[in-house]
C-alpha cells in the first residue's frame, strides 16, 4: 500500500492557511470560507482513506504495523548522533487521531460559516483554523518526540490567536495570554524532559522496537538505545517521562495547570469546540498514549502518579461545574473533569506482563476510546452551545430556560451528546467510559469507586445544564423582547452528524474498537463487565433522577435551598476555588513586586545608564577637539607636517 | 630652502605668497636632486630627467592654482587665506 499521498493531508491546510492569510483581505467572507471548508473536507476524505486503507490491511504477528512513509534528517547533531527528523508516522492511534481532528474540523469549519457570519476577520478565522488542522494533523503523524513538541508548540500558537481572535475586547486579549503563558511555561518541562531523554537515549524516535516499516526510503529513526538509560539509575528515564508530562498536562489542563481552559471560552465558541473540547486538550493524553511502551516498561509507578493527578483534577473540575452559571464554563471543566478520565485510566494501566497481556493494559484502550468518543460528543455540546448562545446572545444561564420550545432540533442533540457523556447505554460514551471504569476497578477499588462518583457528578452537572436551558425557569420577559430561533442549516447540520456518530460508535465497528487500538497491537475483545456495567449505569441513572428532580421544574426550591445551607461551598466552587486568585497573588505581588521590578530597575538605571555614560563621554570628548577643524589650510599643513616628522623620529628610532 | 618654504607657507596670509613659498619648495627638492646626481653618478643623467620633469611639473601646477587664486579673488574678493574657514564645525 502507497501511503505517499499522506503529505496531502499536512500541506493541504497550511496552504489554505497562506492563501487566506495574505490574499483574505480581498477575498469575500463565502470565497474564504468556501475554501477553508473544501480543503478541510478533502483532507477529512484522505484521513478515512487512510483510515480504511490502514485498518483493513493484513496484520503483522497480529500486530497492526507501523508504517512511516515519509521521513526526514532535518537537524543532524554529527557529535552525539542526534539527529531532529520530520516525517509521518502511521500507527493505529495517530490513524484514529486523524479520524477525530479531521472529522470534527471539518465540521466546525462548516459550521463557523453559519456562526460567524457578518464577523469583521472572517478570512482571518478560517485561515487561523486551516493552520490549527494543520499543527495539530502534524502532532499526531510525527515520527519523533521533537517533532511532536514543534507541532505542540504550534498548536499552542494558533489556539492563542483563535483565543484572542476578538482582540479588541480587554478578556479575550487577557485569556489567550494567559493560556499561551500556562502552556508555554508547562512546556519548558517537556523541552527539559525531551533534552534528558534524547541524551540518555540517542535518539528522539518513536520508533521503540525498530519494527516501525520505513516507506520510499524514508530515512530509518534509530531506536532509542535505552540501555544507557537504564544503566544510568533507574530514575532517568521516570523523571524524563514525567517532566514531559508536565508539558502535557498544561496543555490539557490537569491541575494546576487547569487555570487557562475556562477563561479560553471567551474566544468564538466554534474555537472552543475544535480546540478547547476535541483537539487540542487532548494532546497531552496523546503525549502519554504514544510514550506508553515506556512508561509502561520503565515508570509504571510514575504511571500510577499521573493516575492520581488525573483523579484529583476530574475531581475538582466537577466539584466546581457544579456551580457554574455560564453554560461554556460548565462545559470547560466538564472537559477539564473528562480528560482527567483519560489520564487516569492512562494511568492505571499494571506492567505485570502488560506488553504482551491486553488486560492489564486495559486502560490504554479505554482511553484512547474515550478520547474518540469524548471529541464528538464534547464537539456536539460546544457547537450546540454556540446555538444557544447565537439565539439568546448571551452565555448566561438566567437567559435561558425553556428553550426546548424554540430550538428542537439543538434539544435533541445536545439531549443525546448529555446521555452519552453520562454513560448511559446505548450511545458511545457508555462504553468507553465503562471501560475506564473497569480499568480503575482493577487497579484499585479505590480509585474505581472515587472514578465512578466522578461519573455520577458528570450526570448530575451535565443535567443541570440541560435542564437549566431547555426547561427549568423560562426568562420569558427576555424571550418576549429577542425571540430565540433555531439556527440555519448550515449550523445544525453538523450537529446531527456528531450526534450520529455518538450514537452509533459504540456499537456499529466491526470487531469493538479494541480491535483497531490496543496496548499491545493485538485485537482486543471488548466485553461488557456487567457488574461496573450495571452500577455506573444506575448511579448516572440516580444522578439523571436527582438533577431532574432538582432543575427540571419552573422554578427550583431545592437548589436554593441546598445554596442557603451551605453557602460558603457554593461560593468556593462558583470562584474556583480560589486558584486563579492564587495564581494572580503569586504572579503580581509576589514575583512581579519583589523581583521583576528590582531587576527592571537594574536593566533602566545600570545597564542603561553606562551606555547613556559612554555617549555623553563621546560628546563632551567632541565638544572639546572640534577646534582642530578649523577649515584654514595652513593649520592643516602645521598637523601634517608634525606628523611627518613623528613618523621620520619613529622610523629613525 | 626647504625649511624656508615651510615656513613661508605656514606663515603667509597671502595666497600669492604662499604659491611662492611652493614654488621654493620644489625648486629646493630640485637642486638637491641635481646636486646628488653630480656627487654621485657622475656618469649618469637620471638625476637630470628627474629634475626637467619635476620644473615642468611644477610649472603646470602653478597655473593650476593661479586659477584656483583668480577663483577664489572673485567669490570673497581678497587674498588671504584666512578667510577660507568655511569648511570647519
Amino acid at each position: 500500500m502507497d501511503y505517499t499521498y499522506t503529505y496531502l493531508i499536512l500541506l493541504l491546510p497550511f496552504l489554505s492557511f497562506l492563501f487566506l492569510g495574505l490574499t483574505g483581505k480581498w477575498l469575500s467572507h463565502r470565497t474564504a470560507g468556501l475554501i477553508g471548508t473544501l480543503v478541510l473536507g478533502t483532507v477529512a476524505v484522505l484521513s478515512y482513506y487512510t483510515a480504511f486503507e490502514y485498518f483493513t490491511a493484513d496484520r503483522v504477528n497480529g500486530i497492526f504495523q507501523t508504517l512511516v512513509p515519509y521521513n526526514f534528517t532535518w537537524l543532524p547533531f554529527y557529535d552525539e548522533g542526534l539527529h531532529f527528523d520530520i516525517g509521518i508516522m502511521l500507527d493505529p492511534i495517530s490513524v484514529m487521531m486523524l479520524i477525530v481532528i479531521s472529522t470534527v474540523s471539518l465540521m466546525v469549519h462548516i459550521y463557523s460559516f453559519g456562526y460567524m457570519h457578518g464577523e469583521r476577520g472572517f478570512q482571518r478565522y478560517y485561515a487561523f483554523l486551516g493552520l490549527f488542522s494543520m499543527s495539530m494533523l502534524g502532532l499526531v503523524l510525527a515520527t519523533n518526540i521533537f517533532q511532536m513538541y514543534l507541532f505542540w508548540e504550534l498548536v499552542g500558537v494558533c489556539s492563542y490567536l483563535l483565543i484572542g481572535f476578538y482582540y479588541t475586547q480587554g478578556p479575550a486579549v487577557a485569556a489567550s495570554k494567559k493560556a499561551f503563558i500556562v502552556t508555554r511555561f508547562a512546556d519548558l518541562g517537556f523541552l527539559i524532559g525531551i533534552l534528558i531523554y534524547g541524551y540518555y537515549t540517542g535518539s528522539f524516535s518513536f520508533d521503540f522496537t525498530n519494527t516501525a516499516v520505513y516507506l520510499n526510503g524514508a530515512a530509518p529513526g534509530v531506536g532509542a538505545g535505552l540501555s544507557k538509560a537504564i544503566a544510568g539509575a533507574g530514575f532517568i528515564l521516570p523523571t524524563a517521562l514525567f517532566l514531559m508530562f508536565i508539558g502535557g498536562a498544561g496543555k490539557s489542563a490537569m491541575f494546576p495547570l487547569h487555570i487557562w481552559l475556562p477563561d479560553a471560552m471567551e474566544g468564538p465558541t466554534p474555537v472552543s469546540a475544535l480546540i478547547h473540547a476535541a483537539t487540542m486538550v487532548v494532546a497531552g493524553v496523546f503525549q502519554v498514549a504514544r510514550m506508553f511502551p515506556l512508561w509502561i516498561q520503565y515508570a509504571p509507578d510514575t504511571l500510577h502518579i499521573v493516575a492520581w493527578i488525573g483523579a484529583f483534577t476530574a475531581l475538582y473540575a466537577a466539584a466546581v461545574a457544579c456551580a457554574q452559571s455560564d453554560i461554556k464554563r460548565v462545559l470547560a471543566f466538564s472537559t477539564i473533569s473528562q480528560i482527567a478520565f483519560m489520564m487516569v485510566a492512562l494511568g492505571v494501566c499494571l506492567p505485570e506482563g502488560s506488553f504482551t497481556d491486553n488486560h492489564a493494559s486495559l486502560g490504554y484502550m479505554a482511553s484512547l476510546y474515550h478520547l474518540f468518543t469524548h471529541a464528538m460528543f464534547k464537539a456536539t455540546l460546544f457547537l450546540c452551545a454556540g446555538c444557544i448562545i447565537h439565539a439568546v446572545h448571551s452565555n448566561e444561564m438566567e437567559f435561558m430556560g425553556g428553550m426546548h420550545k424554540y430550538m428542537p432540533i439543538t434539544h435533541i442533540t445536545f439531549l443525546i451528546a448529555c446521555l452519552a457523556i453520562s454513560g448511559i447505554p446505548p450511545f458511545s460514551g457508555f462504553y468507553s467510559k465503562d471501560e475506564i471504569l473497569v480499568a480503575a476497578f482493577q487497579y484499585s477499588s479505590a480509585l474505581g469507586w472515587i472514578m465512578t462518583g466522578i461519573a455520577a457528578m458528570t450526570a448530575f452537572y451535565m443535567f443541570r445544564l440541560y435542564f437549566g436551558i431547555f426547561w427549568g425557569t423560562e426568562n420569558k420577559a427576555y424571550h418576549e423582547k429577542h425571540k430565540p430561533h433555531e439556527s440555519p442549516a448550515v449550523m445544525t447540520v453538523p450537529l446531527i452528524f456528531l450526534t450520529l456518530i455518538t450514537i452509533t460508535i459504540g456499537w456499529i465497528l466491526p470487531g469493538t474498537f479494541g480491535s483497531y487500538v490496543s496496548a499491545t497491537g493485538k485485537a482486543y475483545h471488548i466485553d461488557i463487565d456487567m457488574n461496573v456495567a450495571i452500577t455506573s449505569v444506575s448511579i448516572a441513572l440516580i444522578s439523571i433522577a436527582l438533577a431532574t428532580w432538582i432543575y427540571a421544574r419552573n422554578s427550583q426550591p431545592i437548589a436554593n435551598r441546598l445554596k442557603a445551607a451551605m453557602p460558603q461551598l457554593h461560593k468556593w466552587a462558583y470562584h474556583r476555588f480560589y486558584i486563579d486568585d492564587i495564581y494572580q497573588f503569586v504572579t503580581h505581588r509576589i514575583i512581579f513586586a519583589h523581583i521583576s521590578r528590582p531587576i527592571a530597575w537594574f536593566d533602566r538605571h545600570i545597564v542603561d545608564g553606562f551606555f547613556n555614560f559612554l555617549a555623553w563621554g563621546t560628546n563632551a570628548t567632541s565638544y572639546q577637539i572640534r577646534t582642530l577643524q578649523s577649515g584654514r589650510v595652513q593649520q592643516y599643513a602645521l598637523v601634517f607636517l608634525f606628523g611627518v616628522l613623528i613618523l621620520i623620529l619613529m622610523l629613525i628610532l | 630652502m626647504l625649511f624656508i618654504g615651510i615656513y613661508g607657507f605656514l606663515t603667509r596670509r597671502n595666497t600669492l605668497a604662499i604659491l611662492i613659498s611652493i614654488e621654493l619648495m620644489l625648486n629646493a627638492a630640485d637642486i638637491n636632486f641635481a646636486a646628488f646626481n653630480r656627487l654621485l653618478f657622475p656618469t649618469g643623467q637620471e638625476g637630470y630627467f628627474f629634475t626637467l620633469f619635476s620644473i615642468a611639473i611644477s610649472a603646470a601646477e602653478t597655473a593650476v592654482a593661479i586659477a584656483v587664486m583668480i577663483n577664489i579673488y572673485r567669490n570673497l574678493k581678497n587674498n588671504f587665506v584666512d578667510t577660507l574657514d568655511k569648511l570647519k564645525w
